[in-house]
C-alpha cells in the first residue's frame, strides 16, 4: 500500500472500505493480462457493493482470463478531501493502482443523482470529464445501467454507452477496444466500429438539433450511425453467467447478503414504473438453477442470509418450488431467506410466515395511490379489500408494524385522492384494532410519500411533474388529514425530486448543468448530507437553462424526445396507448392475463418465448 | 472439548477491519470452512465467538487470540490452514488449541512501533525519545468512555527501547499493559504530541507482537 494512503486512512471514517483485500476479490497478474478495466460505481462502497448488477458484471468480465476487472467506488467526503489534499489519485481496490493505469473505465449508471459523482471520479482519476477533451483512444470511458435508457444528459462525458444487459455486450466492447488499441486505431475509428455492436450508443455520432422553443427537433445521425440503438438482453438466464463467488465485504454494507435473482422483467405494467417496461421481456430462471446457485453462493460466502430478487417475486412461477428447495438447505443451517417485492395477497403472507419464523418486524406495502380511481389510472392492480385483508392476516400473525408507500403528484390526482391516503391508513389501523391478538404491544403504521418523477420509456414519459409548491400543498393537506397518533407520516423533499425529474428527461444541454453543478462542488447528490438545491438552481442558471422546462412541462405526443434513438424493447405506440387508457381510468391486464404485444419479445432469440 | 482458542495474525489490508466487523468476518470464515459453531440459545441466536483483546483500527497484530465454541469435534492440527484458506487478505491463523487459562490472564502486550520523521534524521531524535519514556511520570490526556482524563503511562509501560534509527525512521519496542488499564500503543504518540511536540513523529504504526501474563510468561 502506498505510504501516502497509509497515512490518510487512520484519519477517515470506515477505512476498511478503501483498501480491498476482501474474500473472493479477483486478483490477476498485471503482466499477464491483456486488458485492464476499472469498474466504477458512482456512489460509496456500501451502496456499490450491495448492487447486484455490479456483482454480475465484475464476475462476468473477470471470467475472461486475460481481462482483469477491478472495483472503484466514490470516496466519502472526508476521504475525497484527504486524497485531493495529498495528491492521491483515485485508485482501484484490487491492485491499488491509479485509474490512469487502466485501459478502460466502465461506469454503472443506475440513478440520476449519481451523475455528478461520475464527473468527480473522472477528475479524481486525473482525466478530463468531457469525451472530446480525451482525444486518445485510451482510456476508454463508457457507461451502462438503467439510466442509460436516456443517454443524452450524460452524452458529453462518455465515449459510448451500453444499453440493456451488459453480460455479453460489455465483453464485445472490450474485445473490440483491445483490437483497436493493438492495431493503433484512432478513437473516432474505434467509436464508428463500436457503434455497429448491438446495444452500443455512441453519443458523438448523434447531433441534437433544437427548435426555436427549445424543444428537440431531431437527433441527427452522423457517419452512418444506426437510426435506432436497441438494448441488449440475455435470453437464457439458466445459461447466463451468474456470480457464485461474489466478493464478501469485510465491513458493513447496505445489503450484506447473498443476492439471488429469480427473473428479469415484470408482468404488471404499472404505468408510472420505468423498471416495469425497460426490463422486459420476462425471462425466468428455473427453480433448480435458483436452488443450485443459492447453495453455491451461500457456501462460497458464509452469508447467513439470502434474498430472492426480482421486480415482483409473487409473479415468479416457480416460487414455491424454489423456496422449498432453498429452505430445505437453509433451515438446518440457520440461514434466513428474505423475499422482497411480494404482492399483498394471502399466498404471500403464508410464504412470509414460513420465511420469517423468528423476527417479525415490519411489513412494507406500496399501494402508490390513495383511491381505487387513481390506482386504476396508474394500473396498480391492488384493491383496498386485498390490502386490508393482507394487513389482517399480518396482524393476526403477530406483525405489528406496517409501512405504506405512496406517490403524490400522479397524473389526474385530486385532493380527494390525497385524502384517500389518510383514509386508507385509518382503515389499516381499524383492521389492527379488530384483529391484533396482542394490543398492548401497540402498532406502528407509517405512511411515506414521494413526489412522482415521470421517467423515460414509461407510459407517463410525456407527463408534467407537479411543481414543488403544489407537491408541498398536497403534503400539507395529507399531513392535516392524518390524525391518528399511531400513524406516522414521512415525506420526501420536493427539491430532490424536482432535480431528479429535470435530469431524468433531460436533453444533451442538461449535461452542461450537470457539469456546472459538479464544478460548484456537487457529488454524492443522492445523499442529503451533500445535496444542495440552490447549487443546482445556480448550475442550471449558469447554462441559461430552466429545470422546470424539463421537470414540469408536459411533452407533446409528437415531440422528439431525447431518448428517441433508444429502443428498450417496448413500442412507443404501446406506451401511448397505456397513457390514453390511464386518462380513461381503464386497467390493462397483466402480461399473463393477456399479452399486450408490447414488442419486447422480439428481443429474444428465435424460438424462445417471453415468460409473461 | 467444545471451548477452543485460535491464535491469528491481522496484518496488511486487514488492519483496517474494525473489531466489530472482525466478529462478522470471523463468523463467515468459520461457515465457509464448514466449522460447526455453537450458537447462543434464545430469540436471536449468535455464534459464540469472542476476540480476546480488541485491536484498534490501523494497528497490526501477530498475536491475536479468539475464543469460540464448537458443536462437534475438530482436527485442531489442520484447522488453522483450513481457516486461512477462506480468510480475507491479511488474516492468517497460526494455531488452535484448548485454552488452559481465561483471557483475563493476559497482562502485558509486547508491541513494536515505527515512527516516521519527515525530513529529519531519526538518530538525532532517538535518544530524546527513549529518555522521554524513561521519565518517572509520563502524563497524557486520554479520552475514555468516562470522558477525558489524565493518565500516567509510568508503571503501565515497560522496557521501552529504540531498536534502530535509520534514515527518517525510528523503530521501537515496548511492553504495554493489555488490560486494567488498557494502554493502546497510540497513546505513546499522544504523549509525545502533548508533552514533547518536537519528538512527535509525522506518522506512526504499531504491531502487537506477543501476549504475556502478569509474571511475564508467554500467554497462550
Amino acid at each position: 500500500m502506498a505510504d501516502s494512503l497509509e497515512r490518510i486512512l487512520p484519519r477517515v471514517q470506515k477505512p476498511a472500505r478503501y483498501v480491498g483485500g476482501e474474500y473472493n476479490e479477483v486478483i490477476k497478474d498485471r503482466a499477464q493480462v491483456k486488458l485492464r478495466m476499472a469498474f466504477c460505481f458512482p456512489d460509496v462502497y456500501e451502496i456499490g457493493m450491495s448492487n447486484m448488477g455490479m456483482q454480475i458484471l465484475y464476475g462476468a468480465i473477470n471470467a475472461e482470463p486475460d481481462i482483469w476487472c477491478e472495483r472503484v467506488f466514490a470516496p466519502w467526503g472526508d476521504m475525497a478531501e484527504e486524497m485531493r489534499r495529498n495528491s492521491v489519485p483515485l485508485y482501484a481496490l484490487e491492485s491499488g493502482d491509479a485509474l490512469g493505469e487502466f485501459d478502460v473505465l466502465g461506469f454503472s449508471l443506475g440513478y440520476e443523482m449519481a451523475y455528478c459523482t461520475v464527473l468527480d471520479m473522472l477528475d479524481m482519476a486525473g482525466l478530463p470529464v468531457r469525451s472530446e477533451d480525451r482525444p486518445e483512444l485510451s482510456p476508454l470511458v463508457f457507461a451502462g445501467g438503467t439510466s442509460c435508457c436516456n443517454p443524452e444528459p450524460m452524452a458529453e462525458f462518455f465515449d459510448l454507452m451500453v444499453l440493456g444487459e451488459g453480460e455479453e455486450a460489455d465483453i464485445e466492447v472490450l474485445r473490440l477496444f483491445q483490437r483497436a488499441r493493438d492495431a493503433g486505431w484512432t478513437k473516432s475509428a474505434f467509436l464508428r466500429e463500436a457503434a455497429k455492436i448491438g446495444g452500443v450508443y455512441v453519443p458523438s455520432l448523434y447531433e441534437p438539433v433544437y427548435n426555436s422553443d427549445g424543444t428537440l427537433a431531431e437527433l441527427r445521425c452522423l457517419e452512418g450511425a444506426p437510426e435506432v440503438v436497441t438494448k441488449r438482453i440475455v435470453t437464457d438466464l439458466d445459461a447466463a453467467y451468474y456470480p457464485t463467488k461474489p466478493v464478501v465485504p469485510s465491513t458493513e454494507i447496505v445489503h450484506d447478503r447473498v443476492n439471488l435473482e429469480l427473473f428479469r422483467g415484470c408482468v404488471r405494467g404499472c404505468r408510472f414504473c420505468q423498471a416495469g417496461y425497460v426490463y422486459r421481456p420476462i425471462r425466468a430462471r428455473s427453480a433448480q438453477k435458483v436452488i443450485e446457485l443459492g447453495r453455491e453462493m451461500l457456501e462460497n460466502t458464509g452469508c447467513q442470509e439470502a434474498t430472492l430478487l426480482s421486480l415482483s417475486s409473487s409473479d415468479y412461477r416457480h416460487l414455491p418450488e424454489a423456496c422449498d428447495g432453498l429452505l430445505d438447505w437453509c433451515e438446518p443451517r440457520s440461514i434466513s431467506l428474505s423475499l422482497p417485492s411480494l404482492r399483498a395477497d394471502n399466498f404471500s403472507m403464508e410464504l412470509m410466515a414460513r420465511l420469517q419464523k423468528v423476527r417479525r418486524g415490519g411489513l412494507t406495502f406500496a399501494p402508490e395511490a390513495g383511491t381505487q380511481r387513481l390506482r386504476d389510472v396508474i394500473n396498480k392492480n391492488v384493491t383496498e379489500e386485498e390490502l386490508l385483508n393482507t394487513c389482517r392476516i399480518a396482524f393476526e400473525g403477530g406483525w405489528n408494524g406496517i409501512k405504506l408507500y405512496f406517490m403524490l403528484g400522479l397524473p389526474t390526482e385530486t385532493d380527494e385522492d390525497v385524502g384517500g391516503i389518510a383514509e386508507l391508513a385509518a382503515r389499516v389501523l381499524h383492521v389492527w384494532r379488530e384483529s391484533s391478538p396482542n394490543k398492548q404491544r401497540g402498532v406502528r403504521i407509517t405512511v411515506s410519500t414521494s413526489c412522482f418523477v415521470p421517467k423515460p420509456h414509461s407510459p407517463f414519459q410525456w407527463e408534467a411533474q407537479v411543481d414543488m409548491a403544489e407537491y408541498r400543498r398536497r403534503v400539507e393537506l395529507l399531513r392535516r388529514s392524518i390524525t391518528a397518533k399511531n400513524v406516522t407520516y414521512n415525506w420526501h423533499d420536493a427539491d430532490t425530486s424536482f432535480i431528479e425529474a429535470a435530469l431524468s428527461r433531460g436533453d444533451r444541454r442538461v449535461g452542461m448543468a450537470i457539469e456546472a453543478a459538479w464544478r460548484r462542488g456537487a457529488r454524492l447528490e443522492a445523499w442529503s448530507d451533500y445535496f444542495s438545491f440552490q447549487r443546482w438552481l445556480d448550475a442550471f442558471a449558469d447554462c441559461g437553462l430552466d429545470p422546470a422546462f424539463y421537470a414540469t412541462r408536459e411533452r407533446g405526443e409528437d415531440e422528439c424526445l431525447p431518448w428517441s434513438r433508444v429502443n428498450m424493447g417496448v413500442r412507443t405506440q404501446l406506451l401511448l396507448r397505456e397513457r390514453h387508457r390511464a386518462y380513461e381510468g381503464k386497467l390493462s391486464p397483466d402480461c399473463r392475463a393477456g399479452c399486450s404485444a408490447c414488442g419486447a419479445a422480439a428481443l429474444l432469440d428465435e424460438g424462445v418465448k417471453c415468460d409473461g | 472439548m467444545d471451548r477452543l482458542r485460535l491464535r491469528f495474525e491481522k496484518t496488511g489490508k486487514a488492519v483496517y477491519i474494525s473489531h466489530l466487523d472482525l466478529m462478522r468476518v470471523a463468523q463467515r470464515v468459520f461457515l465457509r470452512a464448514g466449522v460447526p459453531l455453537r450458537y447462543s440459545e434464545g430469540y436471536n441466536p449468535h455464534a459464540l465467538i469472542s476476540i480476546c483483546l480488541p485491536l484498534s483500527v490501523g494497528t497490526a497484530s501477530l498475536c491475536e487470540l479468539m475464543d469460540f465454541r464448537v458443536a462437534a469435534g475438530l482436527d485442531l492440527q489442520e484447522l488453522p490452514g483450513r481457516l486461512t484458506a477462506v480468510s480475507p487478505e491479511g488474516i492468517r491463523f497460526l494455531e488452535c488449541y484448548e485454552p488452559e487459562r481465561k483471557a483475563a490472564g493476559i497482562k502485558w502486550l509486547e508491541v513494536g512501533g515505527e515512527l516516521e520523521y519527515d525530513g529529519r534524521a531519526a538518530r538525532d531524535i532517538a535518544g530524546e525519545v527513549e529518555e522521554f519514556f524513561a521519565r518517572e511520570h509520563v502524563e497524557v490526556t486520554r479520552r475514555t468512555k468516562r470522558g477525558e482524563g489524565r493518565f500516567d503511562l509510568a508503571g503501565h509501560l515497560r522496557g521501552f527501547r529504540v531498536e534502530s534509527a535509520e534514515g527518517e525512521k525510528l523503530t521501537l519496542r515496548a511492553l504495554v499493559s493489555a488490560q486494567e488499564p488498557t494502554v493502546k500503543p497510540e497513546l505513546l504518540l499522544d504523549a509525545l504530541r502533548q508533552s514533547a511536540p518536537p519528538l512527535a513523529p509525522d506518522f506512526g504504526r504499531f504491531t502487537r507482537i506477543e501476549t504475556y501474563d502478569a509474571d511475564m510468561r508467554v500467554f497462550r
